[in-house]
């Protein structure tokens, strides 16, 4: 049993990363995720914690830092957000080409034009074809237990990937909320230190990264897209070691009240609660509606999505981004694992909370209602709906 | 589920009160969630805080829109129309307001009203300045004792985990507002 307290998400990623026993932390502050690094540093200055802070002059530079530091042995994770994950974007591709297990958490905040501190996934979806591992926290008690099985995942021999952990900005990572904190001895018997398969070492020399001709390029790629795809079941292993370690339980997928509903909402992150709150309302006047949840979004949980979308008529997808041109990306990527499937749901794309814009239970009423249209005229009209969007000029 | 909604200016420590509040009650057993409404903060504007509290795990993550409570750190900002101090206020609710005048000199309906000087129990305890008091930890004594859902013990047990300095002060402050509340 750990010790119960009430803190903020960024703290949780950082007490996380401090139990994880990371040696080395490359950081450059940005809004959201500054407490990250500011925590790292007062546990280093309080003896709490051995590990070198590098405080770069970039994030790409902390990116770097990062895959130099990976590449030496050293357990490394960092944080961003938005402006920062994009600095990062070039280097986030050789990580994961250089199988670097490395950790980031990310306060999943809006991207610019126009600036905009507060939350949306689209920073972190942009990333979807990095190479890196995506999870999704609901919570502060997610946003720390998924950290610490990233680097169990990340650093298996069958995935050896780099993982990025989303929590959503202010609702999660200024958001006070109890969180039990695991203790020391229990995180050490669950994640033991790093043993990297290669490493940079002066005595026996070896290059990373280097010329990929058209001879072999394509192969270290067929590499990478093996390793996401054992990552599936290695997700599902230490999910289930997690769970019977410190007894939480967590999922690709998670159902709620599907079984016999005719429309399914599909969220990811902080909303999710909040899905559910409004299906048990919807429930009570006879609405059959149930409610679902993706913590895992790389690698995609096709099996896990196929089940689902066999339990409802609609699969109404709410999308915390936009992939202009075509609408959501959550909504595309089901659309795609679901496309040879005989039987599929009828599938509505929401977008949803852009730029921080508060997600209530009505916005999850008003989807139903919409997904309930669909039912009735059994066709889907419309494929894209903004929810809770002002009159635009 | 009990939701309070803090208003304030930016400089005194509305969110923090949300926080030491939210601290407060998950000692007593309580489920918690506390957080601010972030804007491009600056000293002086109006800003708001939020804390829901239950027996149950708390699930939702939205802005609070039909407070139980209402704690008003600057009278000023009843007049203001955007900061809408009132907003959704549940019939029966409380306000809690710092100043130095009588509750009857406010009218908010149906909910109950409660007046502490926090301004002057701040100065007094050297809580910031004349200019820019800290009133955050005395107005949250006048909650413990004009709410009671949070004991004024549990109160300035967070208050010393939590303040970034002069911790007795500031639970000399707590306590002293906690006497001197009006309407209760």
């Amino acid at each position: 049993m750990g010790v119960k307290q009430v803190v903020k998400g960024n703290f949780a990623t950082a007490v996380a990363a401090k139990l994880a026993r990371v040696d080395v932390v490359p950081a450059y502050p940005i809004t959201p995720s500054t407490l990250f690094p500011e925590q790292i540093s007062t546990y280093i200055a309080n003896g709490e914690m051995d590990a070198e802070l590098l405080l770069t002059e970039s994030e790409h530079s902390a990116m770097s830092a990062a895959i130099g530091a990976s590449a030496s042995g050293a357990r490394v994770a960092t944080a961003t957000a938005s402006q920062g994950l994009k600095l990062m974007s070039e280097m986030l591709f050789i990580a994961s080409g250089m199988r670097l297990p490395i950790v980031t958490a990310v306060g999943n905040r809006a991207l610019s034009a126009p600036i905009n501190i507060w939350c949306d996934h689209q920073d972190t979806i942009a990333e979807r074809d990095s190479g890196w591992l995506q999870f999704y926290a609901e919570n502060n008690q997610n946003a720390l237990d998924l950290m610490l099985m990233a680097f169990k995942i990340s650093e298996d021999r069958r995935v050896l990937l780099p993982s990025m952990v989303g929590l959503d900005a202010f609702v999660l990572t200024h958001t006070m909320e109890g969180v039990d904190v695991p203790l020391q001895e229990e995180v050490d018997e669950f994640l033991p230190p790093y043993k990297p398969v290669y490493t940079l070492d002066v005595k026996n020399p070896m290059t990373f990264g280097s010329f990929g001709t058209p001879a072999h390029y394509m192969e270290f790629k067929y590499q990478q897209w093996e390793a996401m795809e054992n990552a599936q079941k290695v997700i599902d292993e230490v999910f289930s070691e997690f769970y019977e370690k410190f007894g939480r339980k967590y999922e690709k997928v998670s159902e709620y009240r599907t079984d016999d509903a005719d429309i399914i909402i599909l969220t990811m992150g902080s909303m999710s609660g909040t899905a559910r709150a409004a299906v048990d309302s919807m429930r009570e006047k006879g609405i059959k509606v149930g409610a679902a949840k993706l913590t895992v979004f790389r690698p995609f949980p096709f099996r896990e999505i196929k089940d689902l979308s066999r339990k409802a008529k609609v699969l109404a997808v709410a999308d915390r981004n936009i992939s202009f041109g075509f609408g959501g990306a959550v909504f595309a990527e089901i659309a795609g694992a679901l496309i040879n499937e005989k039987e599929k749901p009828m599938l509505i794309d929401f977008i949803i909370g852009l730029g921080g814009r508060d997600i209530t239970q009505e916005d999850f009423y008003k989807i139903a209602e919409i997904s309930k249209d669909a039912i009735d005229k059994g066709k889907v009209e419309k494929m894209v709906h903004w929810i809770n969007l002002r009159e635009v000029q | 589920m009990y939701e309070v909604r803090f208003h304030g200016r930016g400089g005194q420590g509305a969110v923090t009160a949300a926080n030491i509040l939210s601290v407060a009650a998950f000692k007593e057993g309580k489920y918690v969630q506390a957080f601010p409404i972030f804007g491009v903060e600056r000293r002086g504007a109006p800003v708001a805080a939020f804390l829901r509290m239950d027996d149950k795990p708390i699930d939702i993550k939205y802005q609070i829109y039909e407070p139980d409570a209402v704690v008003i750190q600057d009278p000023s900002l009843i007049q203001l129309k955007e900061a809408n101090v009132a907003g959704g206020l549940k019939a029966g609710g409380k306000v809690i307001i710092n100043t130095r005048k009588e509750p009857s000199e406010f009218d908010f309906g149906d909910a109950k009203v409660y007046t502490v000087d926090a301004t002057g129990i701040a100065i007094e305890n050297k809580l910031g300045t004349h200019t820019n008091p800290i009133v955050n930890t005395a107005i949250l004594g006048a909650y413990a004792r004009a709410v009671g859902n949070v004991s004024i013990d549990s109160v300035t047990e967070a208050i010393m985990e939590m303040s970034p300095a002069k911790k007795e002060a500031n639970v000399v402050a707590a306590k002293a507002a906690y006497e001197k509340v009006v309407g209760v």
